[in-house]
């Protein structure tokens, strides 16, 4: 009986037995990681990966009356106080020297106080603001845990269960369209009304708009409303050259708007 | 014009032109000013020390143990300005277990854990190594029992053991001078990579908060070095003062070059947003940017310093000249991040108007707050120092062994 007994292990040995485990451990996380079917909100009623949301506003149309900034504050329960605003109305005054001179009180909601009579007035216009949802948003770029990120149906959405509330996304946001939620202290932003448009709803904006100067659809669908608004209008984006990619498309917005 | 901006103001009245509506509070507040200060204080401190480990600049030994020790109190207080400033403290884990690749903030943590981990904690230990076995062979009580739990059972000090230890630290020496290069200049990075906001957004930043870090570090423990010898009743090491000071206005003067530089490029190139930020320099950046950080944080101490390190001038003068201007360098370099956190928000991204920020006197985010940030590392200090005495004579002597 010469039976050998190694006692010890070589290191390539213990190598080797560890990458014979390897495939286990892609055993134990497959459940970790959701198929497509466990991430969909409702199975077989809503696909996310068939939208790509966007919004087309036309300034030509907007009358300033503030209803739809006041009717998200309604819907998305944004606090009343006058900082925080998921959309609201600029006011642009553009003089005969074209110095541009842009109010917004209380985001448009209370409609604009009467201009001076010693501002000459060459154009005005009113210019409502709402995040961009941008395809290359720098706000998803900088989050530190993730809870910022772009839906796969094309919106920018905030986790308010795991934001940890550094507010980098909101210093990385161009355009201020972001706040901190003074009660839940996490980021807050505007969602397209994301539980209404998952259910074939337009946004509260949208729906309250009295000149349908906002148009909600999709991109690259022939039949949405926005594909018409797109092709029929000369389009601008907002802050076009920091390559954002934004998404709520401007028609007849002035030089001045940014 | 004037009547259009009165009906903007509204209730908002130290607000000029527009800002967007969300813009009326400011996000980043005195706890962030602190950040880059206090983390900027440990990269200064640190690469004062690899100079003498490293460059071999044998006159900075009385300061080496001491920069270490200074960089280590400042570390620990770093990441709680951070802490206390978030929404949700209590989900800042959540940045270790799943973060964001693609965020430069989400690295933080793991820049904090190595430089803590990795380079200045393991230094520090094998540095002391040796002191600290003959430490806790010869004092008694807990003392004794605090220099064996730091030891970890590495009680072995033969010739063989000794030279290791040296060799070690000088290598964790030279991974800790990218190492501090990184943590700090990754602070710049996370202003300088925000492209929304043009006050920040540059690719100089990670190189100017290096090099101010650099001049903050020297000058603290300049400050620190001075303070500490006066009250142990000994004497100054003329030699170390003076050639730290000689490393302060280097530093001085790259840091002062780099900062022009960046200022004339921004004014050369005049972009679209120049009008708003000179604006924002002349009225509400004018006392701590022209007076706190250019005048008394920067030409003032450099001016003074050159002369009386290269002047006809007395040891007894150099001494309070140095100290001075060490202590209105320290008052700069906080203007400094002033500036850059406080300045970057005090404009509209709308580049159509200025608020103001109101620091306030209680709270997670307020003035005693930051106070008490500021004096904490000086208690942690003052702990380490009793533990680990960083002083030139209390250093052991290896008996004959």
């Amino acid at each position: 009986m010469n039976k050998k007994v190694t006692t010890k292990t070589s290191r390539r040995e213990f190598i080797l037995s560890c990458s014979k485990a390897l495939p286990l451990t892609g055993f134990f996380f497959f459940p970790l990681s959701p198929g497509k079917s466990l991430l969909a909100l409702e199975s077989g009623a809503y696909d996310p990966t068939k939208h790509n949301y966007a919004m087309g506003i036309d300034i030509h149309k907007c009358i300033g009356c503030g209803r739809c900034a006041s009717a998200c504050k309604q819907e998305n329960e944004v606090p009343s106080e006058p900082h925080f605003f998921r959309t609201w109305v600029e006011r642009y005054v553009i003089e005969p020297n074209g110095e541009a001179l842009v109010d917004s009180p209380n985001g448009g909601i209370d409609g604009f106080p009467d201009l001076d009579n010693d501002v000459e007035i060459l154009r005005s216009f009113f210019v409502p603001k709402l995040c961009n949802h941008c395809s290359n948003a720098p706000c998803v770029q900088v989050c530190p845990v993730g809870a910022t990120f772009t839906s796969r149906d094309g919106v920018v959405l905030v986790d308010e269960e795991y934001c940890v509330g550094c507010r980098y996304c909101i210093q990385a946001c161009p355009y201020g369209a972001r706040y901190l939620h003074p009660e839940k202290k996490v980021a807050d932003k505007c969602t397209f009304c994301y539980h209404r448009i998952t259910k074939g709803l337009i946004p509260a904006c949208v729906e309250v708009c009295p000149t349908q100067a906002r148009v909600f659809g999709e991109v690259g669908l022939r039949s949405s409303p926005l594909r018409r608004f797109i092709r029929f209008n000369d389009i601008v984006v907002l802050k076009a050259s920091l390559n954002t990619k934004p998404k709520v498309y401007y028609a007849g917005a002035d030089g001045e708007v940014r | 014009m004037e009547s259009i901006i009165t009906t903007v103001a509204g209730p908002l009245q130290d607000v000029t032109g527009y800002i967007y509506p969300n813009e009326f509070e400011l996000h980043w507040e005195l706890l962030i000013v602190l950040y880059p200060y206090l983390t900027g204080l440990v990269a200064g401190a640190f690469i004062l020390a690899s100079l003498e480990r490293v460059f071999n600049v044998k006159e900075l030994k009385p300061v080496y143990r001491l920069s270490l020790l200074s960089a280590l109190a400042y570390l620990f207080v770093a990441p709680l300005p951070l802490l206390a400033h978030l929404g949700h403290p209590e989900r800042s884990f959540e940045m270790f277990l799943t973060p964001h690749t693609q965020s430069a903030m989400a690295m933080f943590g793991f820049v904090y854990a190595w430089y803590l981990m990795v380079v200045l904690l393991l230094e520090i230990w094998f540095d002391y190594r040796k002191d600290m076995v003959i430490w806790s062979r010869e004092k008694t009580g807990i003392m004794k029992y605090i220099y064996k739990i730091l030891l970890l059972g590495a009680m072995d000090i033969s010739k063989k053991s000794l030279l290791f230890d040296d060799k070690v630290g000088k290598f964790i020496t030279i991974i800790g001078i990218p190492s501090a290069f990184l943590l700090h200049g990754y602070v710049g990075f996370i202003f300088g990579s925000i492209k929304a906001n043009p006050w920040w957004s540059s690719v100089l930043m990670p190189i100017v908060f290096l090099f101010s870090a650099i001049v903050s570090g020297i000058a603290l423990i300049l400050v620190f070095y001075m303070i500490t010898t006066m009250f142990r009743w000994k004497k100054l090491d003329m030699q170390c003062l003076n050639k730290l000071v000689e490393f302060l206005i280097y530093a001085m003067i790259v840091d002062f070059s780099l900062e022009l530089l960046d200022f004339i490029q921004r004014l050369y190139e005049s972009e679209e947003s120049i009008n708003i930020l000179s604006q924002m320099i002349s009225s509400r950046l004018f006392l701590s940017l022209i007076v706190s950080q250019i005048i008394m944080g920067g030409i003032i101490p450099l001016v003074s310093l050159v002369w009386a390190r290269f002047g006809q001038v007395p040891n007894e003068m150099r001494r309070i000249v140095y100290f001075i201007a060490a202590v209105l360098v320290q008052v700069g370099i906080f203007s400094t991040r002033w500036n850059v956190v406080i300045g970057g928000q005090l404009f509209s991204k709308s580049l159509r108007g200025l608020t103001v920020y109101k620091i306030e006197l209680f709270g997670l985010e307020g003035l005693l707050m930051a106070g008490f940030l500021l004096l904490l590392p000086l208690g942690i200090l003052f702990v380490l120092t009793k533990i680990l005495p960083p002083w030139p004579d209390a250093e052991t002597k290896l008996e004959q062994s």
